[in-house]
């Protein structure tokens, strides 16, 4: 029965990899181009997606469990604003990055802030979009509490 | 750089940062602990702010050290402390108050993610209020309003209406934010920038007679609208009552007090410090628009409330009536009745929600929250219902009460400016709360509690008992409070007073 | 003036005021709780090109500095404090000069369309090669920028560009250090980065929408809002007819006919709690 879908999934296969790169490339290049965190989260959500569209929840859930996306989700969200609140802690006003890397003369903290704030919501995204994926996707038709 | 430098921002970044926490817990009692102590926190970081403010005058917090009005500001005077103190306060009460009563209406698992939930809708309200930049508002009041559609559509449990209830208020919400949303833009379009104050600046300078201009005049016409629409002024109310009435009653509780007088901030903000009553259509609006509404809210929810079976519902149709005082306050366009407007939002918050915990302690023992469940309540929950009947007292105004204060200066404003006609509108208008409130205090203490039946036992088919104490404490707080600054009048009138000479003083 | 003209000059708002009232229409008039979600996103989706279109300026690209322009902008790249929300991580950020040329060439080399326009910035700009407002005003002969009703009417220049023409902020950035420079132009990204917050806080409220229009389909059986109405007054009245709901003026006691409502609520409230076994 598998076999019916051979092309979307050798194609998937092949697309796969490309796409988790394509967003690392988004993911990081944020810095310097169009780009970002929640593009960067949206696409790579999008390779899993794709893959439980093809292959199944259910296998999609093994290769990413919902209990990683739950910690994913609070540890982006903690990046995202830890870091922040780091700038507090070093003595600066709330995301004053320039704080992370006192000394420079080009505001590299900003560069540190910026890039690990966008990595902190790369990761809450991409783990939110596959949690709700997950949810539409595998409901019951009665509800169950941990569901929801 | 100490923690006093740091004030504005921390109730929003404490919550904020630590309520991913929350979910890590992963156990209900001990995200109630963590959630109360970190209200706690945001609460007495309000506390202090609001003394450095009364202390100092006005906070400006630049963010990311980028100064305003390129960056984003968080400004603090004496009229967002005020309802930041609020805000901060009820949440604190609420969350401490919640744990007996959530764990019943909803599930286990779901403690952690309620309490989340729960911190980060009190993000979403402190934030609406510290920011002095206009998009941010809209940031932070969708924060909010996401949070408070999943709260209350958690009342699903007990009450599947809890989610048609929250799906429109969804709808309606998203709307108000949107029309909000245009409204900046247009704002943005004319002036070139966000931040409040050099919203201000922009359209007082430039050649005479090219401010406020057509655009100005439609960017306020939609944040009107869409700020209405989030506080539940009148004809735009439709969306409250349901979900109020079958949202978990902690929340009730909470979103009650807090979420729609943000949002009657938010206009007073906009119409006294962006705009300021020198221009002609505000004052035009203040007359034709915000006066009618007003006293309409204030007659025809009144009314509604009357007949209401729900003591909830009747309590939110109370609270759209209590948004028409609050409305006729600013709609005066005077220091006192902006004034007024300001104690009111205190009180009326202090006194909304004692009277939903009330509820909620009906709701645990009973399982109902309509009036047969208030048959006889002085002799099953004597102090539950003491509590009941003092903050309905306060409702109605009641001398030594928190709801006299607010009336009283109300009244004295209409009369400063000239409209006693209103006085005696606001009198009227108290005279069918008394009937609504005076209505469930006559089944409290005169009905005998049913002695069959299912309101006969509690939910679990024992004699009913008092409320647990962790709910009871936080009620009586309350309760107190409302005496408190009943009796202590000068406390809140100073402080608005104060604040609304400074609103008003940006209009010059 | 030319009515016609009137008209068509200001295209850009007559699509936005067309599919706001579009998207209002669908969530008044639907009773279907998903389309109502879908004029719910039509009716933001409008605010998003009005955002779009007012940043936008005929010929600007997109707000990215590239190595070149930005000395000759500044002179060198530690000569300013601040910078604009835009600016970060292109002008202060992209003054570590050690990363400029490099990241300059790996703009050029990548072959992506969205990138194409970045790093020609003084072209002009073509229909469709800027990310997506350029297809909202390719051909359009006077930018909304310079509408009548914006007091900073007439022809943007770059400071503008970058600041929404507020002359306060043009001065806090420096921008005018060099006055000579007319090339390039750019558009104002700070629409599109207001935007993008509203995209976000859309989605999310679209995702919170759409679950509870799940919900709402497993507890009713329907997402129709006049029988979802209709389920409630049968389980509360006994009756689908609306005229019956209200309960009779000044009762304070249950009805005489029917179960009383509290009953229910509280029969419901014990089979909930009967239902988790001892769970509390």
């Amino acid at each position: 029965m598998r076999d019916e879908h051979l092309i979307l999934r050798v194609v998937m296969k092949v697309l796969f990899a490309p796409i988790i790169l394509f967003a690392f490339y988004v993911q990081f290049h944020g810095d310097y181009g169009p780009g970002g965190g929640f593009q960067a989260g949206v696409i790579f959500a999008v390779a899993f997606i794709l893959h439980g569209l093809i292959y199944g929840v259910a296998a999609t859930k093994r290769a990413m469990p919902q209990g990683v996306l739950s910690a994913l989700m609070s540890i982006g969200l903690l990046l995202y604003t830890g870091t922040g609140a780091l700038t507090m802690l070093l003595g600066r006003n709330l995301l004053a990055y320039d704080a992370l890397a006192p000394n420079s003369t080009h505001h590299a903290g900003q560069h540190w802030g910026i890039l690990i704030v966008e990595f902190g919501v790369g990761m809450t995204v991409a783990a939110t979009m596959l949690t709700i994926f997950y949810h539409f996707s595998s409901r019951e038709p009665e509800i169950r509490d941990e569901d929801w | 750089m100490t923690i006093a430098d740091q004030l504005p921002v921390l109730p929003i970044i404490l919550p904020l940062v630590l309520a991913p926490f929350a979910i890590l817990l992963r156990n209900g009692r001990a995200a109630h602990v963590f959630a109360v102590v970190v209200c706690g926190a945001a609460f007495a970081f309000c506390a202090m702010l609001l003394a450095r403010v009364t202390a100092e005058g006005v906070i400006s917090y630049a963010l990311g050290d980028w100064a305003p009005p390129i960056g984003i500001e968080y400004r603090v005077d004496l009229a967002n402390a005020l309802v930041m103190l609020l805000v901060s306060g009820v949440a604190t009460l609420a969350a401490a108050f919640s744990y007996a009563s959530i764990r019943t209406e909803i599930d286990d698992r779901q403690l952690p993610l309620f309490y989340a939930a729960f911190m980060i809708c009190m993000t979403g309200l402190l934030g609406v209020t510290v920011t002095g930049d206009a998009f941010n508002v809209f940031v932070f009041l969708e924060i909010s309003s996401l949070s408070t559609y999943a709260l209350v559509a958690l009342g699903a449990r007990v009450d599947r209406r809890a989610l048609t209830a929250a799906f429109n208020y969804l709808v309606m919400g998203t709307l108000g934010a949107t029309f909000f949303v245009i409204g900046l833009g247009l704002i943005y379009q004319a002036t070139g920038t966000l931040n409040m104050a050099d919203i201000r600046a922009q359209l007082s300078a430039g050649p005479p007679g090219a401010m406020p201009n057509s655009m100005v005049e439609a960017a306020f016409a939609f944040i009107l609208v869409g700020m209405g629409l989030k506080a539940a002024a009148f004809p735009m109310h439709l969306w409250m009552p349901n979900a109020y009435a079958y949202a978990p009653s902690a929340v009730s509780a909470f979103i009650a007090a807090a979420s729609t007088k943000v949002a009657v901030y938010v206009l007073i903000r906009f119409t006294f410090t962006i705009f300021g009553s020198d221009f002609d259509f505000i004052d035009a609006m203040l007359t034709y628009v915000l006066t009618p509404i007003a006293l309409a809210g204030m007659f025809f929810a009144s009314i509604v409330a009357v007949f209401q079976e729900d003591v909830k519902r009747m309590l939110a149709y109370s609270s759209v009536g209590q948004i028409g005082y609050m409305l006729l306050g600013i709609s005066f366009g005077t220091e006192a009745g902006l004034q007024a407007s300001l104690i009111h939002i205190f009180n009326h918050g202090l006194m909304k929600s004692a009277l939903f915990m009330a509820v909620a302690c009906v709701m645990l023992r009973l399982g109902v929250h309509t009036c047969s469940g208030f048959h006889g309540l002085t002799k099953r929950m004597p102090f539950t219902a003491a509590a009941f009947i003092f903050s309905g007292l306060s409702l109605v105004g009641v001398p030594l009460t928190v709801g006299f204060v607010s009336k009283w200066y109300l009244l004295q404003a209409a009369f400063d400016a000239g409209r006693p006609w209103a006085g005696f509108l606001i009198v009227a208008s108290s005279l069918i709360a008394v009937v609504y409130v005076g209505r469930v205090i006559e089944l409290i203490l005169l009905r005998d509690p049913p002695s069959e039946g299912l309101l006969a036992n509690d939910v679990d088919g024992n004699p009913v008992r008092e409320a647990p104490l962790s709910m009871l404490i936080p009620m009586w707080v309350l309760v107190g409070a409302n005496i408190y600054f009943g009796l202590r009048t000068d406390l809140t009138a100073e402080i608005a007073g104060r604040a609304a000479a400074a609103l008003m003083g940006g209009a010059q | 003036m030319d009515p016609l003209q009137f008209i068509i000059d200001r295209y850009n708002y007559w699509i936005f005021i067309v599919l706001m009232m579009i998207g209002l229409y669908t969530v008044i008039a639907r009773g279907n709780l998903i389309k109502k979600i879908i004029g719910l996103n039509i009716f933001q989706t409008s605010v998003f090109i009005y955002y779009i279109s007012i940043g936008k300026i005929t010929g600007g690209t997109a707000p990215i500095y590239t190595t070149a322009h930005q000395e000759k902008l500044f002179g060198h790249g530690e000569s300013h404090e601040r910078e604009s929300h835009d600016g970060e991580g292109h002008g202060g950020g992209h003054g570590d000069q050690s990363h400029g040329p490099e990241a300059a060439g790996h703009e050029s080399d990548d072959g992506h369309g969205e990138d194409a326009s970045t790093d020609h910035a003084a072209e002009p700009l073509h229909a469709g090669a800027s990310n997506d407002a350029a297809a909202l005003t390719a051909g359009a002969g006077e930018a909304p920028h310079g509408a009548p009703g914006d007091i900073h009417a007439g022809a943007p220049n770059p400071p503008d560009a970058l600041t929404g023409g507020d002359p306060a902020t043009t001065e806090a950035l420096g921008l005018t250090i060099n006055p000579d420079l007319v090339e390039p132009i750019y558009s104002n990204p700070l629409p599109h980065v207001l935007i993008l917050t509203a995209i976000v806080v859309g989605v999310a409220t679209t995702a919170v929408g759409l679950a509870l229009a799940v919900r709402i389909r497993e507890a009713y059986g329907t997402i129709e809002e006049d029988e979802l109405e209709d389920a409630d007054n049968i389980a509360e009245f006994g009756v689908a007819d609306p005229r019956d709901r209200e309960p009779p003026p000044g009762g304070k006691g249950e009805r005489p006919d029917g179960p009383p409502r509290g009953a229910k609520l509280a029969g419901d409230r014990l089979s909930t709690r009967l239902g988790r076994g001892g769970a509390s």
